[in-house]
This record gives C-alpha cells, structure tokens and sequence, in this order.
C-alpha cells in the first residue's frame, strides 16, 4: 500500500516539474540562511575554550600598545590629532573591533576550491557566496558575546579607557562596527575566491592580512602616516574597517561627521559588492575541481 | 521526454605548466605557459526518463568531468546539455533542485552537526514544506533502517551509514533524476547491496532516473540496464550489459569433476568434430572451452552419458574480464572484426 501511495505522490514524469517558486519557499530559504548563522554560533559555541586564550592575547596587544604609544607620547600633548588619553581608547576599541569583526572566510573559501568541495557547494540551490557571508556572521556573533564583550571588560580594568556616555554614540558605533564586519567579510571573500584564478592563494591571503591590519589603522592610525600615504589610504577601502569607526567613538569626529563616516562605510559595502559578482561568475567558467 | 540529453559535449581544462629547474620557475613567473587538456571529447548520449544507465571508464576517462557538466558544476566548452529540462549551467538554482547528487569521495552532510540537523537545513535550502519531508524522510529512515543514526554527529559516523545517510540527503526533495558518482566505492558487501537494492526500488516505485559512474562491475549488473563506456573522453560503447557480454565474452568453461579416472585422450574422442578444447589437470577434474555459437547442452550431452560425473560447472565469462580487455584495447569493436576490416578479410567463425 505504502508503494503505491508513493507512485501516486510522485509523477514519474518528473522533469517536467518545475520547483515553485512562491512566497512560502522563499522563506524556506531564508531560514536555511538564518541556519547557518545559527549553526555555526552554535559550533563555535562548542569550541569556546579555544578562544579563551585569544581573550588574552588581545588584552596583550593592547596592552603592548598602549605602553608603546605612551612612552611614544611622554609629555607631549597630542599626536596626529590623538591626545594620549584618546590614544588609549582607541588602540583598546580598535583591537576589540577586531576581535570581532575577524574570520578566516578566505581560507575557508580557498580551502574549499583547493581541495574540491567546491562541487558541493555548487549542486545546492543557494548562492555559496552569500552562505559564507552568514557563516561568518555566526562567527561574528559568537567573537561579539563570547570575545569582544570580555575582552573589553577586561581592557577597562587594566587600561585608562574612556568610553563614551551618551547612547547614540554607542548605537552609531554598532552599526558602524557591523559595517565594519561586512567590509572585511567582503575583503576576505575577494581574497578567497581568487583561489579560483591563481593555483595558490596562501600568499595573498597572508598579505592580505598584513595589509589589512596595517592600513586599517589598526596598528598606527591613519592620520599619523606622512601626509602623501594618509591620502592614499583615505581612497582605499581598509580605512572603513578600523580608523573611521574608532575615530567615531573616541569622540574625534563628532556632528555631521558621523554621518559622513557611516556614508563612506556603506559606499565601500556597495562598491565590493561589484568584484564579488564578477569574480563569481568569472569563477564559474573557469572553474577546475580538483581530484577529478 | 529524455531526462537527459548530451549533443557534442566538449570540455577543456587550461593547466599550467610548470617547467623545469630554477630557470624554469624563474621564467614561469613571468609568462605562464598552459597546456590544453581536453577531458571530454564531443560525446552525444540521450538518457530516457526512468532508465538507470552506468557510466563507466578507466580513471580520467571523463566520467567525472562529464557527472560535473551534467550536475551545472562545470560550465563546458561547448556542446549542447539539457538535464530535466534545464541547461544545468544557465539556471543552475533552479536546475540543483530538481536533481539529487551523491559523490561517493565527498562528504555532503555538514561535519559538526547532527545528521537530523542536516537534512533539516537541507530541507530548507531545497525548500521542501514540512509535511512534503516529514513524509519522506519517514519513507527513506525506515527503508535504510537509519532510526539509530539520526541524532549523532556525521563524524561519528561509519563511511557504511555515513552513505546511507548521504543519500537520504540526496533524495529528501524528490528529485527526478539522480546522479551517483561512484557511491559505492569503500563500503563492504553488505552496505554495497543495500544501496543497490535500494536504488533500485526508488527507480521502480518513483521513477527516478539514474546515471552512476562506478569501478564495481556489480553495481552495473545488478543495476543497470544500460552502459555507457568512456575511454580518454570519447565513448567507445553505448548499449545494454548483454550485448557487451555477447560481443565480448567468445565463450564458456564448463568444469568437469568425474568420480573415476578419465583421460584427456577419452574426452577428446567423445566430442570428436565439435569445436571444443579440453584440458585436465589430472584424472578427476577436466574443462573444456565451448565457443558461443555451440550448444553447451550438445556437448553436456556427449559427455553425460558415457562418464561418471560427479560435478558439473559452467563458469561465463564474467563482466570484469571483459573490461578489462576493453580497457587495455581502448576500443569497444571486437578485436577479430577490428582486424578483418584492416585486412579486407572475412573471418571465417568456425
């Protein structure tokens, strides 16, 4: 009887079913996006006491720079804009950004093309691009509750660190901190996929990470480099992620400048939007799984 | 309607070439040099709906290459490709949810998570409703027996029931056409004729259609009734199992065990003017080599009458011997009339 309900359910002529495409199924696949951000928040979860030791070894960091920048400062008033008290604030902001907004989707994505897993990816009804975006964002869930949060406990015991009292700036900061995930995110998604183009990627992935951090402003804010460098960098995308946000919330830029810095963050977001479709779809036609 | 349809399908893969010394490296560096390799040379095959065809070849014959054209992995070079009524690489997010696609190297199931949680997301991502999978996968957990399996982990799984597993997640949103590549490959004798089994129900009860690419002879023949032969990306041979083994196999053994002494000299005279050849190992035990065109029962029947037999075998050749052969001639045309063309001669079959 159950063999027969069975034919009756299913056409055998079944190609000529076409998949609906209602408003129902669309939401279907939303969920499945909002899954894997759960399931990987919940893997990570798994995994926390790994991440334990990363708690520490940015509270190091901050610490090694804030000692640095404050016999850097000695007497002196203001550096580049900073006075050392905002100094201090920024260096343990911008690290802690960090702690959050940071993912290995590169290498996830170029392990994936490498080893051929990629095949996959690509026999499943959604966009492999955008899955990574949400696994990602799992991940930035997780380094916010389970890493940035204590992590900055812990900087504000140690530390001088001023924070702002006012919401609306902490408000402008977390949308402005999420910009600065996706711009990164998209960052390392470029960088990923050009495993697709090049046999290996491990170089630009290392590069990659220099430069981020380097021109981010994470190591040395932007307005301290010489006057010629700090123009280029004011073009390139890497600002967006560290320097305007914490210029922000360490009270630098103020007003209608906030405004101005959230502009430049989503105009980044958009303009990555346009290398990450065209690598997508070059990839595809050159496309070459290995191991058969 | 054809579920599948393969007009002069072509695919080229660029590869780098690497020369050689540090000169060589040096050089590479700044003009790259790529060979052409083409891994699929123009080949045309139409599958019928509900057919289960295997698809088989040496080792870098193309039959991957080919499953990943057909699946909108792999974009070709050129050619013409329908699956299901899709062009596989033009829409291929609308094309993946109607087929089902299980690679047996690869896992599909995502390693830290449950199994139920798997097909749970899988559910989503192919957008199936509730009551649509809940039938299903009852279907598919009782018929693979996998009630035990649904809570662990996939890692903890064996490869046996990480298979099973794998293909209830191929097939939890009904497809119509399923691709197998090579989903046998290290499961012991039991898993592996549960899955044939199985396979062959789901092509019976739902029609499904099936193409698999497998190194196991078995799987072809208790599968299939259709193989397609690929040999460096060209088919050599497209056509149902028991022709392959008519043209191939030139004939039977048939094992003799006797219960007294009888000699060659004896058995000889017995089948005196039939084209059949005897060896013995020693008194007891003999075997004689009938071409197909003799009756085997004419034979038997010269023989049975007049000794004492205690055991009688008749062994065909089997599958993998042909194969094998065709593989080492890389040619599907058998090699006594591939050598009558060449010399302009009739081969007298005797």
């Amino acid at each position: 009887m159950s063999k027969m309900l069975g034919v009756a359910a299913s056409s055998p002529g079944g190609s000529t079913r076409r998949p609906d495409s209602g408003g129902n199924s669309r939401k279907l696949l939303l969920g499945a996006y909002f899954d894997f951000i759960r399931i990987r928040f919940l893997t990570m979860l798994a995994y926390r006491v790994n991440y334990y030791s990363g708690i520490l070894i940015y509270t190091l960091n901050i610490g090694v720079n804030y000692f640095t920048w404050k016999a850097i400062y000695g007497d002196g008033q203001a550096l580049g804009g900073f006075t050392a008290a905002q100094m201090t604030t920024y260096v343990a902001v911008s690290w802690m950004a960090r702690a959050f907004y940071f993912n290995n989707l590169d290498r996830e994505i170029s392990t994936d093309i490498r080893d051929g897993s990629i095949a996959i990816q690509f026999i499943r009804p959604y966009n492999y691009v955008l899955v990574k975006m949400m696994q990602g964002l799992g991940e930035g869930l997780f380094r916010f509750m389970l890493f940035m949060i204590p992590g900055m406990a812990i900087a504000m015991l140690l530390f001088p660190v001023n924070l702002p009292t006012e919401p609306s700036a902490w408000i402008g900061f977390l949308v402005m901190l999420f910009f600065s995930f996706l711009i990164n995110s998209q960052i390392n998604v470029i960088t990923g996929l050009l495993a697709f183009f090049v046999e290996n990627n491990e170089g630009m992935m290392r590069m990659k990470r220099v430069v981020v951090d380097l021109f981010s402003g994470l190591i040395v804010p932007i307005s301290l480099f010489p006057g010629w460098m700090s123009s280029v960098l004011e073009v390139l995308p890497f600002q967006a992620i560290t320097y305007l946000p914490g210029s922000v919330f360490t009270g630098r830029v103020q007003g209608v400048g906030i405004w101005n810095v959230l502009g430049i963050q989503v105009l980044w977001f958009l303009l990555l939007l346009i290398p990450i479709v065209w690598l997508y779809h070059a990839a595809r036609k050159r496309l070459f799984v290995q191991g058969g | 309607m054809a579920a599948i349809q393969v007009q002069d399908l072509r695919k080229t893969f660029k590869v780098q070439k690497n020369r050689e010394g540090l000169k060589g490296a040096f050089a590479d560096l700044f003009k790259r040099e790529y060979t052409e390799v083409t891994a699929v040379k123009d080949i045309s095959f139409t599958i019928p709906e509900g057919e289960i065809c295997g698809y088989i070849g040496e080792n870098g014959a193309g039959k991957s290459t080919t499953i990943k054209m057909l699946t909108g992995i792999l974009v070709p070079t050129s050619g013409v490709l329908s699956v299901g009524g899709y062009v596989p690489y033009e829409e291929r997010e609308k094309f993946v949810r109607n087929i089902g696609v299980v690679f047996g190297q690869r896992s599909q199931l995502w390693w830290d998570i449950g199994v139920i949680e798997s097909f749970q997301l899988l559910r989503k991502v192919y957008r199936v409703s509730e009551a649509d999978y809940k039938k299903r996968l009852d279907e598919l957990v009782e018929r693979l027996a996998l009630q035990e399996l649904l809570n662990r982990p996939v890692r903890k799984l064996s490869l046996g029931q990480r298979m099973r597993c794998e293909l209830v997640a191929a097939l939890l949103h009904n497809p119509s056409i399923l691709f197998l590549d090579e989903p046998t490959i290290g499961l012991d004798i039991v898993v592996k004729s549960e899955i044939r089994d199985f396979l062959k129900d789901m092509n019976r009860e739902h029609g499904t259609t099936i193409l698999l690419t497998t190194h196991d002879l078995q799987d072809i023949e208790a599968l299939c009734s259709r193989v397609i032969m690929l040999d460096d990306g060209r088919i050599i041979y497209d056509g149902g199992l028991e022709e392959l083994k008519q043209r191939w196999g030139t004939g039977r053994e048939v094992l003799f065990q006797f219960g007294s002494a009888t000699k060659l000299g004896q058995l000889n005279h017995w089948t005196d003017g039939m084209p059949v050849t005897w060896s013995a190992e020693n008194d007891l035990n003999a075997k004689a080599w009938i071409p197909l065109d003799l009756n085997v029962s004419d034979v038997l029947g010269r023989v049975v009458g007049q000794a004492d037999i205690t055991d009688i075998k008749i062994i065909e050749t089997n599958t993998d011997d042909i194969v094998r052969s065709i593989y080492q001639s890389g040619s599907a045309e058998k090699p006594e009339e591939a050598r009558a063309e060449q010399d302009g001669k009739e081969v007298v079959h005797v």
